[in-house]
């Protein structure tokens, strides 16, 4: 029988492609889990069952006649809701926004992986306007860890991940502007891929903080998110940031070993406020790898606090008009988030992005001795849903504002990093593996080995797992 | 900033903004002020030299 919660996309895919099964029982078997599982996880906001059954059955007419299907035949996955699908009004994790009128298109991406085969098969939770870490949400309700329902999934892109973990589909795609991607991957216990500023195109997708904006894949293995990953790539002039610059596959060197790669940890700023936890995921990962040296982060607290400056301003004057006129319609916490970042002086901001440039330069220098360097993802495991503070290094911190502490300053300068999953019980936590800018191969290659060492997995869920 | 310094700025600031903020919301929108401005001096104490770019690059 057909095990569609424990089989990979790339195993969907091969299989639908040999005939061992459909796109449309695959199809049946994802809003089937979907129906049963979502009303304890929340991860899905719309299901769009009619468009998914449709697209299968094209892909089966395909195959029937012999053509050619995708690396991704058959295989369901879902977005963030601050993607456009057409025939649904862009959300964003918001109330107001669901008022506007339905998306006339797809995103870029959706349409990149469909291209490819993928079925979309509906949209998910995420913290309002994606200015969040926790995976709350106050107008769709929280969407809640796989491995822990009382638990947060991290955000803000919280469902894209809870829907990975808990099996409804092998893929998603969220976005990730101080952390969205890394955060909630490593509370759930999945793999996350957060590319280089301007390598996937963000176009039809609503925005937060356009200097920092990234869009990128979720999976529960390194090869489903690098074949994803490929799919997408390549310019777009509806994206002005996206980067004009070719495809560069990551598929073919996956396999390609450790050898010959430079791999470094960081200490400072990026062992303070680590829990126990973060620390033995961290070393685990290190170990495996051979990982001995220790390179010196130029100014990461400085470069989280100018991506905090930078953030809260940029996201304020994108809200702006809203926050005159329907104020009592945000998430109270939101709101006076955007409120004070109104409040932000320009010279503030213009400092902050000076600083930028000298931080890049600095940084950029660091990789010219390393090709990777290993950090932690959160300082934690997942915090219980509407907790507000935790305690790091004997400080109590809130939560919110303190999750993407080690993502903020990578994401500042859009380096390139994926987060790998280490399954620790009772809960998995992440470490970043962050390479330089273009260099996506490099950190999933590192990614990859991690895996077939046992050291990097998405480990199984304890609720909303099988039987299918 | 004083606890009414900052309750001063927000009222003034949100007046100039033409943003109506319910004076029930000031203990919450001054802790963010504090934080955002507590991080801005760490980036301002940080000297860079007057001709430092800033990251964005407009080209025409």
């Amino acid at each position: 029988m057909f095990d569609y919660a424990g089989t990979s996309a790339l195993d969907i895919a091969r299989a639908v492609a040999d005939g061992a099964t459909t796109a449309a029982a695959v199809i049946e078997a994802a809003l089937g889990r979907i129906t049963r599982l979502d009303p304890k996880l929340n991860a899905f906001t719309d299901v769009t069952a009619d468009r998914a059954r449709a697209r299968a059955a094209a892909i089966d007419a395909r195959r029937a006649k012999g053509e050619s299907v995708g690396a991704l035949a058959g295989v369901p996955f879902a977005v963030k809701n601050l993607f456009d699908v057409a025939g649904l009004p862009t959300r964003a994790g918001a109330k107001i926004n669901r008022e506007l009128p339905p998306a006339e298109r797809d995103s870029p991406l959706i349409e990149r992986l469909e291209a490819a085969g993928a079925i979309l098969v509906g949209t998910l939770n995420m913290g309002e306007y994606a200015y969040d870490f926790t995976g709350e949400n106050v107008h769709d309700g929280p969407s809640r860890n796989p491995h822990d329902l009382d638990r947060m999934t991290g955000g803000s892109s919280g469902g894209s991940a809870g829907a990975v973990a808990g099996r409804l589909v092998p893929l998603a795609l969220g976005s990730d502007t101080n952390g969205s991607i890394r955060v909630p991957s490593s509370l759930c216990g999945v793999f996350g891929l957060k590319p280089t500023y301007g390598r996937l195109t963000r176009a039809r997708t609503f925005p937060f903080v356009t200097s920092f904006d990234h869009l990128g894949p979720f999976g529960r293995s390194v090869a489903d998110l690098a074949t994803a990953y490929d799919a997408m790539q390549g310019p777009d002039a509806d994206d002005p940031v996206c980067a004009m610059r070719p495809a560069e596959p990551t598929t073919p060197t996956l396999a390609a070993g450790l050898d010959g790669l430079r791999i470094a940890t960081a200490g400072g700023y990026f062992h303070r406020g680590l829990s126990p936890e973060g620390h033995a995921a961290l070393a685990t990962v290190a170990a495996a790898i051979g990982a001995t040296t220790v390179v010196d982060w130029p100014e990461a607290a400085r470069a989280r606090a100018a991506a905090y400056v930078i953030t809260c301003a940029e996201g304020a004057s994108l809200h702006l008009d809203r926050l005159r006129t329907r104020p009592h319609d945000f998430d109270p916490a939101v709101r006076d988030r955007l409120i004070a970042g109104a409040m932000v002086p320009a010279s503030m901001v213009m400092q902050a992005q000076k600083f930028r440039r000298w931080y890049r330069s600095r940084v950029l220098a660091m990789f010219e001795t390393v090709d990777a360097v290993l950090l932690p993802a959160t300082p934690c495991t997942a915090p219980l849903i509407g907790q507000q503070t935790f305690t790091l290094d004997g400080v109590e911190m809130p939560v919110r504002a303190n999750l993407g502490i080690y993502t903020q300053p990578i994401s500042f300068i859009g380096l390139p990093v994926v987060a790998v999953p280490v399954p620790l019980t009772p809960l998995p936590i992440a470490v970043q593996i962050v390479a330089a800018p273009w260099r996506e191969d490099v950190a999933l290659r590192i990614a990859y080995a991690l895996e077939k060492m046992g050291v990097a997995a998405a480990p199984k869920p304890a609720h909303g797992s099988p039987p299918t | 900033m004083s606890a009414d310094d900052l309750d001063t700025f927000i009222a003034a600031t949100a007046r100039a903004l033409a943003l109506p903020v319910d004076p029930a919301w000031y203990p919450t929108i001054g802790s963010n002020v504090e934080v955002t401005f507590r991080l801005a001096a760490l980036v301002a104490e940080f000297r860079l030299p007057d001709d430092a770019e800033p990251a964005p690059v407009f080209r025409a």
